[in-house]
């Protein structure tokens, strides 16, 4: 497939805030901090979430052809995926929305709102997930990895953040547990991304150019796809670049999602460095960048069966 | 119910990219506006199309056929490209079975696309709408066109007739004859997406030549050392009209 940077953005900017705002939650819960310091935290950290889906809300807006028509893609939320993460992005910035606002306030209980917002929280992270797991015909997608990844990559970036963003408020209480989560996040992460490494290592395509033509011979060439110049078949399904660029971004995204802020967050985290912290949230995002492109750039369309001969 | 479909027999398709003109050429024509062109006359061309034809050579040297593949849309009957659009712009017709995008509705966001299995549908750039094969649905029902006519264009443009269309859930119909007497087959039928087009395979071409046509044999009449006798008759009284 051809890596589209607004589903790229979308994802991981949604991501990390989102377990941003679990990371926020869990602290309100274990009631960590003392009420102004609470209060304060957990205003600015639960508007940084906001202010990141805001910006993956804007950027799926370049997605779209027709982003007038945005409002539409609610309608179908009975069967479609899609549908279901347009309803579950606004309701879970609402949350957001008014959780921040509550707290500005220094209104008390924000339990049920956090609860709610948690809910909205898990139903986005499924439905952006199953938008790429439940199309059948991209067996490298088509798993329950593909969910598992996405929350707990969501949830390691967003751990990091909010250690970041700990350290940045002079939160020290709060820097060991959320640096100790993200390192488990992110060990987590890596094992399940790994196991999805694997598994697309050993898929075997479904179909093939005989089944794709109904001709039952060993050798079968494409002389002629029909037209000279590109289409959107030869666009939209592929992603034009090398073996070698495609086995360099994968390695690249298992540094930095990884090792380099584990190394980052053991180093930074006992000193509650600012740089450090900054340096390991960074590098794992721009390594989830790399990431979801690899995601996007790894699944084989069937349909590029027939488009393989230009002429 | 009804479901029309096309039936596309590869043994007759000599790849002339006449249905895929004619195609172009409705298509870009209707009240539902023109199918884009990009450079149509300069470097890299580009453009929407419902229909592509292309060339596949099965076979190793010497041993190899030339097999031409028009490709479209294939109204299936079970459409994962339907459920996945988040408008519901993308919708089958239940009284014919046609699967269609309402390009008033569509946001262009290209899921369905990734969900349909054969690359049938083609986003286009100009409109920021994903198209697809209408099955000509402005023609078929089309009252003011003579009745043979009211077929998909490419159907009728196709000089080899090596496209049929008609409705497969009828044991009548020419197209559900077609597949049943020639072995109509589904492409990618591993996914279960049931494709209401068919395609007519290859068949084996034969002329059986008997021994007779090659050797003369005598005439069984002959009556040994006597030539035949030619039937005399008087000059001008041949009746031609026996």
């Amino acid at each position: 497939m051809q890596p589209a940077f607004s589903v790229i953005f979308l994802t991981t900017l949604c991501g990390a805030a989102q377990g941003l705002f679990l990371a926020l939650f869990a602290t309100e819960l274990s009631g960590t901090l003392a009420a102004p310091d609470n209060q304060r935290f957990l205003f600015t950290a639960s508007l940084v979430s906001l202010a990141l889906t805001g910006l993956g809300l804007l950027a799926s807006f370049f997605h779209l052809g027709r982003p007038e028509r945005a409002w539409r893609s609610a309608a179908m939320w009975r069967t479609s995926w899609l549908s279901r993460e347009v309803i579950a992005l606004p309701i879970f910035m609402a949350g957001l929305f008014f959780y921040a606002g509550a707290h500005y306030m220094g209104m008390g209980n924000t339990v049920l709102l956090g609860a709610i917002t948690v809910i909205a929280c898990f139903a986005l992270f499924i439905s952006t997930a199953m938008i790429y797991a439940s199309v059948r015909f991209l067996q490298e997608w088509a798993s329950p990895l593909t969910v598992v990844n996405y929350l707990l990559l969501g949830c390691a970036s967003g751990l990091t953040l909010a250690t970041l963003l700990a350290a940045g408020m002079g939160m020290s209480v709060l820097v060991k547990p959320y640096g100790l989560a993200a390192v488990l996040f992110t060990v987590l992460a890596g094992v399940t991304r790994a196991a999805s490494l694997v598994r697309n290592a050993r898929l075997k395509p479904k179909s093939s150019l005989q089944s794709a033509l109904g001709i039952k011979h060993p050798r079968i060439v494409q002389k002629a796809m029909g037209f000279m110049g590109g289409s959107f078949n030869t666009r939209e399904f592929f992603h034009g670049r090398t073996a070698q660029l495609l086995r360099s971004v994968k390695w690249a995204f298992l540094l930095l999602v990884f090792p380099v802020p584990l190394l980052l967050l053991a180093l930074g985290v006992p000193s509650a460095s600012l740089t450090l912290l900054f340096l390991a949230f960074a590098a794992q995002y721009i390594g989830l960048l790399a990431e979801r492109w690899f995601f996007f750039a790894q699944a084989n369309h069937p349909q590029n069966l027939y488009y393989q001969t230009i002429s | 119910m009804t479901q029309l479909a096309l039936v596309i027999d590869l043994n007759v398709c000599v790849g002339c990219h006449a249905c895929v003109t004619s195609c172009k050429q409705w298509n870009t024509s209707g009240a539902a506006g023109a199918l884009v062109d990009i450079n149509p006359y300069a470097a890299e061309p580009n453009g929407t199309f419902f229909n592509r034809v292309q060339t596949f050579e099965v076979g190793q040297f010497p041993n190899t056929q030339t097999v031409h593949f028009p490709k479209s849309c294939l109204h299936c009957e079970d459409p994962p490209c339907v459920p996945v659009c988040p408008t519901g712009a993308s919708y089958k017709r239940p009284e014919d079975g046609i699967v269609l995008v309402d390009y008033d509705k569509c946001i262009g966001c290209k899921y369905c696309s990734w969900s349909c299995p054969y690359g049938a549908r083609e986003f286009d750039e100009e409109r920021k709408v994903m198209t697809k094969c209408t099955l000509c649905v402005d023609r078929i029902n089309d009252v003011t066109i003579p009745e043979p006519q009211r077929k998909p264009s490419c159907v009728i443009a196709c000089p080899a007739n090596a496209r049929l269309f008609g409705d497969i859930h009828d044991p009548d119909s020419e197209v559900s004859q077609a597949i049943a007497e020639r072995g109509g087959y589904q492409l990618m039928p591993e996914w279960g997406t049931s494709p209401a087009n068919h395609y007519l395979p290859r068949r084996k071409t034969e002329i059986r030549i008997h021994p007779e046509d090659l050797v003369r044999v005598d005439n069984p009449l002959k009556i040994d050392g006597k030539k035949p006798e030619i039937n005399q008759r008087d000059l001008g009284r041949e009746d031609f009209a026996t």
